[in-house]
């Protein structure tokens, strides 16, 4: 109780402010807990790390058409399986595209899907999770059999199966990889909210009237998210990689868009003497997987309540 | 990949403390109540993977019946054949039809090969067999000292060394791994064979009995079949062993760590035991069973891996088989490659499941 009083006027300002410990709004106490979790979060330099890959992912897809030195989509015969240089910083494919500008717009294929999988797999894993272990007893056992079901699948396989039959594509893909993604959440929220349904709030908002799904949308989601994000932080590697599996299996993005995974396929039938044309996706998609790994390792550490 | 299993093996410690101290009719009572919920919750696994396959063969826009007759056929050709295909019927005889055949091996014919699927399965599983054995001795040969060994010395250069290796493990496409592992080791050194199970010149030397092509050419005798074998799979092998390798040694790790702060361990070394015996003997001893687990789920991650790994390699198993059905929309073919890795995935955890209780007393 060191820190009293109007905190603004506190030496220090706004930091000050942020680590008070009477906030004044809850909006103070939620900027304070960011903060406190933020500083806990930088002093993990692999983390950092990862936080970086991930900004310069979300950089290159922001601004690919300034950062790319060509039209990714333009083939030039004349200029084909160029080894890198001054013109070609990465070289070129056999269809004579740059593979600079390739690797640039595919940061915003690799994206969408990270986005797109999260977007879907986790509201469905969260609300399967959370009325599970909210309502327990035959939904309980019945959620988490499905649950259970998808996961006596290999992931990959049950995209596979699933692409096969939606089509080859982009978003058929995704939709693949989402429908394969959402078990793992699900668990995360049902142990999460095994763990606070029996808290002495929940009791108090249920004694104020409030109904089942009020409670778990309004009180149990919410706390369970963190954790969820987690998770789903630790999966955008494997989403990744699936994703490219997908792609250099031919079934996801289709050509002209430059998807990684695709690109390797692509560069595959060079390898021997033109071995960077394959080579530079390959590091492009390991680096961006080792970025969401060490990012969620990092998230983890400082998210988790039971770490902490 | 790793989170379920932390979880399982933790859930699984905590569902044993309170399994001490049983009357053996109890026990006996218990055993018979675990068996009968394993048998219900294989069934119920069985049928959903039987659901959802089910549900996949017909999500498919394509009309199967049109791509069976042709778009000149007449309506009235159009409704025989639909029939004769069962289609006509309400759609949940059509999933007891397809779950009967299923249950009976009959996995329908594969329009690419015009074999039935189950024949295929047949011929492309050894192969498949072959490779992820070797690639789950070389993970548990490796991972396991290995994780035992950075669990005590916790923070060396080894344990950093392993930290590393898992995080590029968990990041770098498989496939990609595959490609450059072909170009290094095989085009520019030649010290391994390249694609597929054999240089073409020995295929066929050796009668197929097992199919697994190491094991019989060891029955014919023929050593060169067996070099030259062993110089194919000894690149694929080890890359899916090295997924593994990079799960089983975390695994270990950590449930290594948990063993190392406990006090019996201090109680041991305070009677003198010496260091060796009280990680490998007492410390070690006590993770064996949550690591059968572990291997199990690492098995069935290669078995995954291999799909894309049999790509790159042209490896002739089913991880091939199914990705080949896959690029002429082949649905049975597909189909019922998932269904037998489904199959291997449910028995996996089935076997550590039954391991688990024959090794483990308490759990009896």
């Amino acid at each position: 109780m060191s820190v009293r009083g109007s905190s603004l006027e506190a030496p220090g300002g706004i930091r000050a402010w942020l680590t008070t410990e009477a906030p004044g709004s809850g909006w103070q106490a939620a900027c304070g807990r960011a903060y406190l979790g933020w500083r806990a979060f930088a002093r993990n330099p692999l983390g950092m790390v990862g936080l970086g890959i991930v900004v310069l992912l979300l950089l290159c897809a922001a601004f690919a058409p300034w950062i790319a030195t060509a039209d990714p989509t333009a083939q030039d015969l004349s200029l084909r399986l160029q080894p890198p240089g001054a013109a070609h910083w990465l070289g070129t494919d056999r269809m004579g595209r740059d593979t600079f500008s390739e690797i640039i717009y595919g940061s915003r294929v690799t994206l969408y899907i990270v986005v797109l999988v999260l977007v879907i797999a986790a509201p469905i894993g969260l609300l399967v999770g959370s009325s599970a272990g909210y309502i327990g007893g035959g939904m309980d056992r019945f959620l988490m059999r499905i649950t259970d079901i998808f996961f006596s699948f290999p992931r990959l396989v049950l995209a596979l199966a699933f692409v096969a039959s939606l089509g080859p594509g982009l978003n058929n893909a995704i939709v693949a990889i989402a429908l394969t993604a959402w078990p793992a959440y699900a668990r995360v929220a049902r142990a999460e909210t095994l763990a606070i349904r029996r808290s002495d709030f929940i009791s108090a908002v249920r004694s104020q009237g409030a109904g089942s799904w009020r409670i778990i949308f309004r009180h149990i989601m919410p706390l369970s998210l963190p954790s969820v994000i987690v998770r789903a932080t630790l999966d955008m590697a494997g989403v990744i990689l699936t994703a490219a599996g997908l792609g250099f299996l031919g079934l996801g993005a289709q050509p002209p868009t430059p998807e990684w995974g695709a690109m390797i396929s692509v560069g595959r039938e060079n390898i021997l003497d033109q071995w960077w044309v394959a080579a530079v996706p390959g590091m492009a998609i390991f680096i961006v997987s080792l970025g969401f790994n060490l990012l969620g390792d990092g998230l983890r550490d400082v998210l988790d309540p039971k770490m902490r | 990949m790793s989170k379920p299993a932390a979880a399982s093996a933790r859930e699984i410690d905590a569902s044993l403390e309170d399994r001490g101290g049983a009357s053996p009719l109890q026990g006996a009572r218990r055993l018979l109540r675990g068996g009968l919920g394993l048998l219900v919750s294989l069934g119920l696994t069985f049928f959903g993977l039987l659901l959802i396959t089910f549900v996949i063969g017909r999500l498919m826009p394509v009309d199967p019946v049109l791509a069976a007759v042709g778009d000149r056929a007449s309506v009235a050709t159009y409704n025989q054949v639909k029939e004769a295909m069962g289609l006509n019927l309400p759609i949940w005889r059509q999933f007891l039809i397809y779950a009967w055949n299923v249950l009976h091996g009959d996995f329908g014919t594969s329009i690419l090969t015009a074999r039935p699927v189950l024949e295929d399965i047949r011929r492309v599983f050894p192969a498949t067999a072959e490779l992820a054995t070797i690639g789950i001795v070389i993970g548990i040969v490796f991972g396991i000292p290995l994780g035992v060994w950075s669990a005590v010395y916790r923070n060396s250069l080894l344990d950093h060394v392993m930290r590393v290796l898992g995080l590029v493990g968990y990041s770098v496409p498989i496939f990609w791994l595959g490609i450059m592992g072909l170009l290094v080791f095989y085009l520019q050194l030649q010290w391994v064979g390249g694609p597929g199970r054999l240089d073409v010149y020995l295929d066929g030397e050796v009668p197929t009995v097992t199919g697994m092509i190491l094991v019989d050419s060891l029955i014919a005798g023929d050593w060169e079949v067996f070099d030259n074998a062993f110089s194919h799979v000894i690149l694929p092998a080890t890359l899916l062993g090295y997924y593994s390798l990079a799960y089983i040694c975390r695994m270990t790790r950590s449930l290594m760590l948990e063993q190392l702060n406990q006090e019996y361990l201090i109680t041991a070394r305070v009677k003198g035991v010496s260091e060796r015996r009280v990680v490998w003997r007492h410390a070690f001893g006590n993770i064996q069973v949550p690591l059968i687990t572990v291997v199990a789920l690492a098995f069935a991650n290669i078995l995954e891996g291999s799909v894309l790994t049999e790509t790159v390699f042209a490896w002739p198993g089913i991880g091939r088989y199914i990705t080949t059905a896959l690029l002429s929309a082949d649905m049975n073919a597909v189909l019922g490659g998932t269904i037998v890795v489904g199959l291997v995935y449910i028995g996996m955890n089935l076997l550590s499941d039954l391991l688990y209780r024959i090794v483990d007393p308490r759990a009896r």
